[in-house]
C-alpha cells in the first residue's frame, strides 16, 4: 500500500461471486462519480449531476460495446458507508458479467479495492467504530444464518453500548478517588472500598457473561464443536462419511480402524458443525489406540455437543457404559445405529438409562439422517441460544480484552480485600478502562488498527 | 543607537521561584547570565502562602531538587514548620510541606543568587524582546538599554499589566504594591504571541495578638523532620518548630457572603480574568459548595520575625468591610485586626500551547519562558518550569539537545506536556491526580528518578551523583537478600506473627512473603530478621516499597511501557496534516495548530479523537513501508 492510497478510488464486487440473480459493484473514491460516467449512460442528466441518494437506470459501455441494463445508485460523502463519494452498480447477476463490469469500471479509473478496504475507509472517515468495522468482516465471513443475525447486532453497536456503559462507572470510580486524593477537606474515602465492592461486583458479572456468549460466538462462527463417540466398530466412521457426503473416514470392519481423530466442518440444515470422529471407546492394550482413546475422551471434554453411536446389534457392554459416564450431563444425542440389522438394544431403554434423545439410524442406508439435522437444529437454534437480547462477542480480540478486563477487575477487588490504600486501585482500575477502550476503539494501541485490516478477509 | 549595550548568553526576566532557578542553572552551567527583576527587594518572594509543598507540589520540590535545583536546599535552610502529608495513606501520595520564613527564605535566596559566578542581577524594568528573522537576539530596558543575548527567558510572574483589587477598590500593581510591568506585554503581542488573561487570589494576613488561639486546634511539625533536599543533611534539620492552627467557617461567615456576593468583583465583571478552580476564594467555595457547613481555615505564621498570620483556606476579593466582617465570624478570630487586605490579581500571561515540550517558543528560535507567565499557579510550578526553561535555554546556547521529562519520568514531565498539550484557560495547579503513574513518581524515589538526569544536565555534583548509585546498588543488594532469605516456622518467628495479628506459618517462607503481608512490613520484621545489615532510613524505605507492593509497581510499568509506545512515535514539526486526507477537519486544524512531536503527545489534544489517532497511525505506517 503506497502513499496517497487514501485518495485512489476503489472499486469491487461486493456481492458474493456466485450465479445469482443480481450483482452488485461498488465504487467509493474521489473520482466514484467521474468514473461511472464514463461507462454509463442514460440518455438523461450525467452522474455527477444528479442529487445524492438517487437511482437511475440505465446502460453499461465498454467504450462501444453494451456490457448489460443496469441501475445505478449514486450517494455523496460523506453520507455513504464509506464516508466518500460512492457509486453502486446494480447489474444482472453471473460471475462473468461482474468480473466484466468490473474490469471496466476499473479500466476507467478506478483501483481494485484491497481485502476490507471499504470498511477500513469507513473505519477512518469516522463512519464506524473498530467494533463495528469487526462485525461487518464477521458478516461477510459469518457461515450461517444465526451467525449472520449476531454480527448484525454487533454492527448496531450493542457491544459499543454495552463496553461505553461499563466504561463510564469505571471512569466514574477512578474520578472519585483522585479527586478525594487532591480534596480531601471535601471528599472521604472512609468505607469506599465495601462501595466499590459493591459497584464491581455486577461489573464483573457483565464481563464475565460477555465472555461466556463469546464462546457461543465461537460456535457461530466456526461451527458447533461436534464430537462422534461410541465404541469400536459402532459405525462411527460410517455415520461421518454420511454426513460428510464423502469418504473420508477409512470403514472396515476391524474394530478399532480409527485410531486418531478426523475433523470436518459440515452443514446440517441451517447448522455448521466442527465434526470430529474419534477412536472408539474400548480397553486396549495397544499403545497407539490407547492415545487415540484418551484424545477422545479429551475431544468431548471440550465438545459442545456429543453424538453417541450405539450398536444395535451388539448388547451394550462395559465400553457402553463408560460412555454413558462421559456423557452425562452434557448435550448430547444417542444414535441408536444399525437399524437394518435386528436390534438388540431398545430406543426406550437407552432414553431411560441416559435421559438423552435417541434417534433410529442407518449409517449404511443413510436413515434417520433427517431426525438428527431436525434434533440438532432445534437444540442450538431454537434452544438455548438466543441471540437477539444479548450481546454477543463473536470476535477472537474483543474476548481477549474481555478477558484481561475481568483479570483486572478481580485485582481490584484481591486489592480491596487486601486494604491497600485507596490510590493503588485506580491503577487496576485504569487497565480495566483501557482494555474495554480497545474494544470499541478509544484507546488506542500501538499497531492495531494493521492488525485489524490484516485480518479483513474481504472486498466488502 | 542605544546609550548602553551589554552583552550575556543568557537573559532572565524576572527573578521570582522561575526567574532564580533558571538564572541559577545557566550560571551554574558557566554561561554568562543576567536577571532582571524590578524591585531587588523581591527576589523569590513569597507573595501568598508562606509554605513549600504540599500535596503533589511537594513531589516537584524533590524532583527539582534531585536534578540540581535550588528551592529544596533554600526551604532546608529557612523552614520554621515540617510536616509530612496523608502518611496514613499510601506512600504514592505522601507529600512534604514545610512552613517557611518569609523575608528568610527571600534573602537566603537573594545571597545565593549574589554569591553564584557568572550571574548578575539587575534592577530594571523590561519592556520590549529583540527579536530578528524569528530569532531572538536580546531585550531593551524601559530606559532603552540593550542587552544582547542568545537566549531569552521570561519569567514575568504575575506582573504582566497586574491590577490588584478588592470590591471596588483597584490599584494597578504587582503583589504587595510593588511596581507592575506594563510594557512588556505590547512588545510580545507585536511579535506575535497570544496572551491570555487569569487571576489568583490572596486571603488577609492578620495580626497574631488578636487571635484567640484557644478556639483553635493546634498543628504540630513532624517529630523527625523530613529534609526536602538529597542534599541536605537530616541531622541539620531537627530544630524548634512553630505551630500553625485549624478553625472553621460556619453558616454564619456563608450568610454574609451570600449577601455581598454583588459586591464582589468577581461577580460584578470588574474582573476579567480566569481564576483557578483549585484554588478558589472563599466566596468561589461558599458558591460552589452550598450544603458544605463549614470549610477549613489554617492560621500559618509568615515567619519568627512578625506578627502576621496567614489565613489560609479563606482568599478573597470582597470590600474591605466585608473581609471584616467574615473573618470575625471564625472562631478564634472575633477580635482579628487585619495588616493587609485580601485581594484578587490580574495579570497578562501566555497560551501556553506556543510552547515546545521544552518550553522554548515554537515560532521565537532562542525565547524560553517559565512560571506563571505560563499560565501556571503556584510557587514550585514556577520553579520547576524556571529551571526547565533556563537548562534548555542554556542546552541550546551550548549546543546540546534539549531535556525533556516525560508524563512517565516526573510530576514536572506532567506539569510541562499539561501545558503545552492541553488548552488551559485559567492558573493551572499541580495535583495528585494529574499524574497517571504517580505511584512510580513518588517523593521518596525523585532521587533514584532523576539524579542521573540532572548529572547529565551538568548540574549534580559527581558526589551526589556518586551516592545515589550507590544507594541504588545498597537498595537491589538488600531486596535480593530478603527475597532470598527464608523463614523457618520455629518459635520466634510464630511469636513475632502472633504478636502482629498475622497467621502463623505452616512451612518455611522468606522474609519478601511476610513483608508482603498487609498487616507487616520491612521495619517490623527487624526482630526476627537477624542477618540485617545497617542500612540508611531512605534505602530501608526503598526495598520496603519495592517489596511491599511489588505487584502494583510491575503493573504500572507495563502501562508506562505502553505510554512510551505512542510518545516514541515522533512527529515532524513542519508537517502538514493536511495531507493526511482522512483525518477530521477538527484534528487538522488543531494538529496544524498545535505541532505535537509525538503521536501519545497529539493523542492527547483535546479535539483529537482516537480515531484520528488510528489514522494518524496507518499514515505513519504506510510512510515507514514506502520509505523502506
Amino acid at each position: 500500500m503506497g502513499i496517497g492510497r487514501e485518495s485512489d478510488t476503489i472499486a469491487a464486487i461486493s456481492t458474493a461471486l456466485s450465479n445469482s440473480g443480481i450483482g452488485i459493484i461498488r465504487i467509493s473514491g474521489g473520482e466514484a462519480i467521474a468514473v461511472a460516467d464514463r461507462i454509463f449512460r442514460n440518455g438523461k442528466k450525467r452522474l455527477s449531476e444528479v442529487p445524492s441518494h438517487t437511482v437511475h437506470y440505465g446502460v453499461i459501455y465498454d467504450g462501444d460495446l453494451i456490457l448489460d441494463e443496469v441501475l445505478v445508485l449514486v450517494m455523496r460523502g460523506p453520507h455513504s458507508y464509506t464516508g466518500e463519494d460512492t457509486v453502486e452498480i446494480d447489474c444482472h447477476g453471473g460471475v462473468l458479467m461482474m468480473k466484466r463490469i468490473l474490469e471496466t469500471v476499473i479500466c476507467y479509473g478506478a483501483v481494485p479495492a484491497e481485502p476490507g478496504e471499504f470498511t477500513k475507509r469507513a473505519f477512518l472517515n469516522g463512519r464506524m467504530d473498530l467494533s463495528q468495522a469487526e462485525a461487518v468482516m464477521d458478516v461477510i465471513c459469518a457461515k450461517n444464518e444465526y451467525a449472520r443475525k449476531s454480527s448484525i447486532c454487533q454492527l448496531k453497536g450493542s457491544v459499543s453500548r454495552k463496553v461505553r456503559e461499563l466504561r463510564e462507572i469505571i471512569l466514574y470510580q477512578m474520578a472519585y478517588i483522585e479527586s478525594a486524593l487532591d480534596d480531601p477537606e471535601h471528599i472521604s474515602l472512609d468505607g469506599y472500598g465495601e462501595d466499590l465492592r459493591k459497584i464491581l461486583n455486577p461489573v464483573i458479572d457483565d464481563v464475565e457473561q460477555m465472555i461466556r456468549t463469546s464462546d457461543n460466538g465461537r460456535i457461530i462462527s466456526e461451527g458447533i464443536r461436534t464430537v462422534i463417540l461410541g465404541k469400536p466398530n459402532a459405525g462411527k466412521s460410517s455415520l461421518m462419511n454420511v454426513l460428510v457426503g464423502e469418504e473420508r473416514a477409512i470403514v472396515t470392519d476391524i474394530a478399532g480402524t480409527t485410531r486418531d481423530m478426523l475433523e470436518e466442518q459440515i452443514r446440517l440444515g441451517d447448522v455448521y458443525l466442527q465434526l470430529i470422529d474419534t477412536a472408539g471407546i474400548r480397553e486396549t492394550a495397544d499403545i497407539i489406540e490407547q492415545i487415540g482413546v484418551s484424545r477422545a475422551k479429551e475431544a468431548a471434554e471440550e465438545a459442545d455437543l456429543i453424538i453417541y453411536v450405539v450398536d444395535g446389534a451388539c448388547m451394550l457392554d462395559e465400553n457402553d457404559e463408560k460412555i454413558m459416564d462421559m456423557i452425562r450431563n452434557r448435550r448430547a444425542i444417542i444414535l441408536l445405529n444399525k437399524t437394518d440389522l435386528d436390534l438388540v438394544v431398545s430406543k426406550e431403554y437407552l432414553e431411560e438409562k441416559t435421559g438423552h434423545p435417541v434417534i433410529a439410524v442407518s449409517a449404511r442406508e443413510e436413515t434417520g439422517m433427517k431426525e438428527l439435522e431436525k434434533m440438532v437444529s432445534d437444540l442450538f437454534l431454537q434452544g438455548k441460544i438466543d441471540f437477539n437480547d444479548e450481546v454477543v462477542i463473536t470476535n477472537v480480540r474483543h474476548k481477549r480484552a474481555l478477558e484481561k478486563t475481568r483479570d483486572s477487575l478481580k485485582m481490584v477487588m484481591e486489592g480491596i480485600d487486601k486494604g491497600v490504600p485507596e490510590d493503588f486501585l485506580t491503577i487496576d482500575l485504569m487497565d480495566v478502562y483501557e482494555e474495554l477502550g480497545l474494544i470499541i476503539g478509544e484507546s488506542v494501541e500501538e499497531d492495531l488498527v494493521n492488525e485489524i485490516f490484516g485480518s479483513f478477509c474481504m472486498g466488502k | 543607537m542605544p546609550y548602553l549595550e551589554e552583552y550575556y548568553d543568557i537573559v532572565v526576566v524576572g527573578a521570582g521561584h522561575a526567574g532564580c532557578e533558571a538564572a541559577l542553572a545557566c550560571a551554574r552551567l558557566g554561561l554568562e547570565t543576567i536577571v532582571f527583576t524590578i524591585s531587588i527587594d523581591s527576589i523569590a518572594l513569597m507573595p501568598c502562602n508562606p509554605n513549600i509543598g504540599g500535596s503533589s507540589k511537594g513531589h516537584l520540590v524533590r524532583e527539582l531538587d534531585a536534578l540540581g535545583g535550588e528551592m529544596g536546599k533554600n526551604i532546608d535552610k529557612t523552614f520554621i514548620q515540617s510536616k509530612m502529608l496523608n502518611e496514613s495513606k499510601g506512600p504514592a501520595v505522601h507529600s512534604l510541606r514545610a512552613q517557611a520564613d518569609k523575608q528568610d527564605y527571600s534573602r537566603e535566596m537573594r545571597r545565593t543568587l549574589e554569591n553564584t559566578a557568572h550571574l548578575t542581577i539587575r534592577q530594571a524594568e523590561v519592556s520590549d524582546i529583540l527579536v530578528e528573522d524569528h530569532r531572538i537576539t536580546g531585550v531593551k530596558t524601559s530606559s532603552g538599554a540593550v542587552y544582547h543575548a542568545r537566549a531569552v527567558v521570561l519569567a514575568t510572574g504575575t506582573y504582566l499589566r497586574a491590577r490588584c483589587i478588592y470590591g471596588d477598590v483597584s490599584n494597578p500593581t504587582g503583589p504587595n504594591g510593588l511596581q507592575a510591568a506594563n510594557h512588556l506585554t505590547d512588545s510580545l503581542i507585536h511579535h506575535g504571541i497570544e496572551m491570555f488573561r487569569f487571576k489568583t487570589g490572596t486571603p488577609a494576613r492578620v495580626d497574631k495578638r488578636s487571635i484567640d488561639f484557644s478556639k483553635m486546634e493546634e498543628q504540630l511539625g513532624d517529630e523527625t523532620v523530613v529534609p526536602f533536599s538529597f542534599s541536605t543533611d537530616p541531622e541539620s534539620v531537627q530544630k524548634e518548630q512553630v505551630s500553625c492552627w485549624l478553625t472553621y467557617t460556619n453558616s454564619e461567615t456563608h450568610r454574609i457572603i451570600r449577601e455581598n456576593i454583588d459586591r464582589s468583583p468577581l461577580f460584578s465583571g470588574v474582573i476579567e480574568g480566569t481564576g483557578p478552580r483549585y484554588c478558589p476564594s472563599i466566596e468561589d467555595k461558599v458558591i460552589k459548595f452550598p450544603d458544605k457547613e463549614r470549610h477549613q481555615v489554617f492560621i500559618e505564621p509568615e515567619g519568627l520575625y512578625t506578627n502576621e498570620m496567614y489565613l489560609s483556606g479563606m482568599s478573597s476579593s470582597l470590600p474591605e468591610d466585608v473581609q471584616y466582617r467574615m473573618y470575625r465570624t471564625v472562631p478564634g478570630l472575633e477580635k482579628v485586626s487585619i495588616v493587609r487586605n485580601a485581594y484578587a490579581i490580574e495579570y497578562d500571561c501566555i497560551n501556553s500551547l506556543q510552547l515546545k515540550p521544552s518550553l522554548e517558543f515554537k515560532r521565537i528560535h532562542g525565547l524560553f519562558s517559565g512560571g506563571q507567565f505560563n499560565g501556571s499557579s503556584g510557587y514550585e510550578e514556577a520553579a520547576v518550569q524556571g529551571f526547565m526553561a533556563g537548562v534548555n535555554a542554556a542546552m541550546q546556547v551550548i549546543g546540546r539537545e534539549a531535556f525533556v521529562l516525560d508524563r512517565s519520568q516526573a510530576y514536572i514531565g506532567v506539569l510541562i506536556d499539561d501545558l503545552v498539550t492541553k488548552e488551559n484557560h485559567e492558573p493551572y495547579r499541580m495535583m495528585t491526580s494529574r499524574a497517571e503513574y504517580r505511584l512510580l513518581l513518588r517523593q521518596d524515589n525523585a532521587d533514584l528518578r532523576l539524579r542521573e538526569i540532572g548529572y547529565q544536565m551538568g548540574l549534580v555534583s559527581e558526589k551526589d551523583y556518586q551516592y545515589v548509585k550507590e544507594k541504588e546498588r545498597l537498595i537491589e543488594e538488600e531486596i535480593k537478600r530478603v527475597e532470598n532469605t527464608p523463614t523457618g516456622a520455629n518459635p520466634k518467628v510464630q511469636d513475632f506473627l502472633n504478636c502482629h495479628g498475622s497467621t502463623l506459618l505452616k512451612t518455611g517462607s522468606t522474609l519478601a512473603e511476610l513483608i508482603r503481608r498487609p498487616e507487616l512490613d520491612y521495619f517490623m520484621l527487624t526482630d526476627i530478621d537477624e542477618k540485617r545489615p545497617v542500612l540508611a532510613y531512605d534505602v530501608q524505605e526503598q526495598v520496603n516499597i519495592s517489596i511491599k507492593y511489588e505487584g502494583y509497581l510491575k503493573r504500572q510499568k507495563q502501562q508506562v511501557a505502553q505510554f512510551k509506545k505512542l510518545e516514541s512515535k515522533k512527529l515532524d514539526l513542519d508537517f502538514d496534516y493536511n495531507q493526511v486526507g482522512s483525518l477530521r477537519k477538527e484534528a487538522v486544524q488543531k494538529l496544524n495548530l498545535y505541532k505535537p512531536v509525538s503521536i501519545g503527545q497529539a493523542s492527547r489534544i483535546s479535539g483529537v479523537s482516537p480515531a484520528d489517532i488510528s489514522v494518524l497511525l496507518v499514515y505513519l505506517e504506510q510512510m515507514r513501508r514506502t520509505a523502506r
